[in-house]
């Protein structure tokens, strides 16, 4: 523990500051990836595959997580005095 | 110590007036990116903003005690060092919103108010190792922490959604920012509001109405909340422009990278007792995007700019601080607090006049950015009807 640098809150920051800033939106590109599955090109030329019920479960999962950690968000600020 | 019902009012408005700035200054950290990819109207994100911030200010009533008790010795604070500590934050804060740079109104206020202190009480009256500890060293570290955040975040968003065709990613990104820039709004009002909170409540026990170590009034909470929420209403859409169309060009996947690194940050640091300033978050956030996406065009020469100003900030307010406490010195007793007043008035007055000559507007806020906050006035656009 530093007296000019709280260092024991500093880890927890920044280890907490990327699992959810940059964890949570990964999380929703890959909802959204699995709901909009990359444009293929065959024979006829440019098409979309539709996403199948796998990918609507993935995605429904990643959202679930998404919106679980906004609630521990609310949840800090309100339980936070 | 002046028991003066008329200096103690003219403190609370001050204070609130405060507040309102902290408010329009501060709708760019969380709406910027939103308001430039188009995910909300300007004018659909400003409100939404300005409700979240009052939630916000009601969820979390912990007065910020930072603000006097850590950093300057309570009882060298007079209604006269509140008052003018104050009005060295509020000119700070016009000041940067004119020219268009988000600076941190957290910073402003300690800044004022350490320096009014000084100029009372002399340099022993500041708590220096609370100064560095609990603003400085955190406002060095913040926007590097939310700026790798929110870079580590663009670059996995991009990379995940690589080959996406670009409509649905673009659909998919915008509901995604929302929420994000939500998260931001909310974590803004409880932060920022409570700040007043703090500094009304200081007036309050340094004037003898409250005893030391009350909390809030339920008045000031509500009254702060209202204060910050048509702030953030009226919306700083001087800053707006700079954040989100000056610093970098943002899409919505950065934008949602950047406010969700920003909100993350915001909020840990909350909870582990860090009190950041939310602008330096998301300023960083901002440019961490930028950082995080290949191609995207980042203006360091506008960074550079804003960081400038975020040195300044802390001096700057200070300064101010003490020349106003010095006149109201001067002066003495309730003329003094009176005289301060008058002149922040017409200063404000004169900031606003010069804001709409040309302003920029929820209409004009996402034109092309052509190197300055002001849009280059657009000859028959659509929007001459609005």
């Amino acid at each position: 523990m530093n007296s000019w640098i709280d260092l024991n809150a500093l880890w927890k920051i920044i280890v907490v500051g990327f699992l959810a800033g940059a964890g949570l939106p990964a999380l929703f590109a890959v909802g959204v990836r699995a709901l909009n599955p990359p444009v293929g090109i065959d024979e006829a030329g440019v098409s979309r595959r539709a996403a199948g019920a796998l990918g609507h479960t993935v995605a429904a999962l990643c959202f679930a997580v998404v919106l679980a950690a906004i609630g521990w968000g609310i949840y800090i600020i309100v339980n936070h005095s | 110590m002046t028991g003066n019902d008329v200096v103690l009012a003219l403190v609370v408005a001050t204070a609130l007036a405060f507040d309102f700035t902290n408010g329009f200054h501060d709708t760019g950290n969380a709406m910027a990116t939103s308001i430039v990819t188009g995910a909300l109207p300007p004018r659909v994100a400003v409100g939404v903003s300005a409700v979240l911030n009052l939630v916000g200010a009601f969820l979390s009533t912990a007065v910020a005690a930072t603000i006097a008790g850590g950093l300057v010795q309570s009882h060298d604070v007079t209604l006269t060092v509140v008052m003018a500590g104050l009005t060295g934050s509020i000119l700070w804060n016009l000041t940067t919103w004119y020219v268009g740079i988000p600076s941190s109104s957290s910073h402003a206020l300690i800044g004022g108010v350490v320096g009014a202190t000084i100029a009372a009480a002399g340099t022993s009256a500041v708590k220096w190792h609370g100064l560095v500890d609990k603003v400085i060293v955190p406002a060095a570290l913040s926007p590097f922490i939310a700026g790798s955040v929110a870079a580590l975040g663009t670059y996995l968003v991009y990379r995940v959604t690589r080959g996406i065709a670009e409509g649905r990613r673009t659909q998919g990104f915008r509901s995604g920012q929302v929420g994000s820039a939500c998260m931001v709004s909310l974590a803004h009002g409880t932060n920022d509001a409570q700040k007043t909170m703090g500094v009304i409540t200081l007036a309050l026990i340094a004037n003898g109405t409250l005893s030391a170590g009350a909390k809030a009034p339920t008045w000031v909470i509500a009254s702060c909340a209202m204060a910050i929420a048509l702030g953030t209403y009226i919306g700083g859409w001087r800053v707006i422009r700079a954040l989100g169309k000056g610093l970098v060009e943002i899409e919505p996947p950065q934008g949602m990278a950047s406010e969700s690194a920003s909100a993350a940050v915001i909020l840990c640091s909350a909870n582990f007792g860090y009190s950041l300033s939310t602008t330096h978050v998301a300023t960083g956030s901002i440019l961490g995007s930028g950082v995080g996406r290949k191609g995207a065009v980042v203006r360091w020469n506008i960074a550079r700019r804003m960081v400038v100003a975020w040195v300044l900030t802390l001096p700057a307010a200070g300064l101010v601080g003490a020349l106003a406490y010095w006149v109201a010195n001067g002066i003495g007793g309730t003329a003094g607090v009176v005289t301060i007043f008058v002149v922040l008035v017409l200063a404000s007055i004169a900031f606003f006049l010069a804001s709409r000559h040309p302003a920029v507007t929820p209409e004009n806020v996402n034109a092309a950015w052509t190197g300055s906050v002001v849009p280059e006035p657009a000859p028959a656009t659509d929007e001459v009807a609005s």
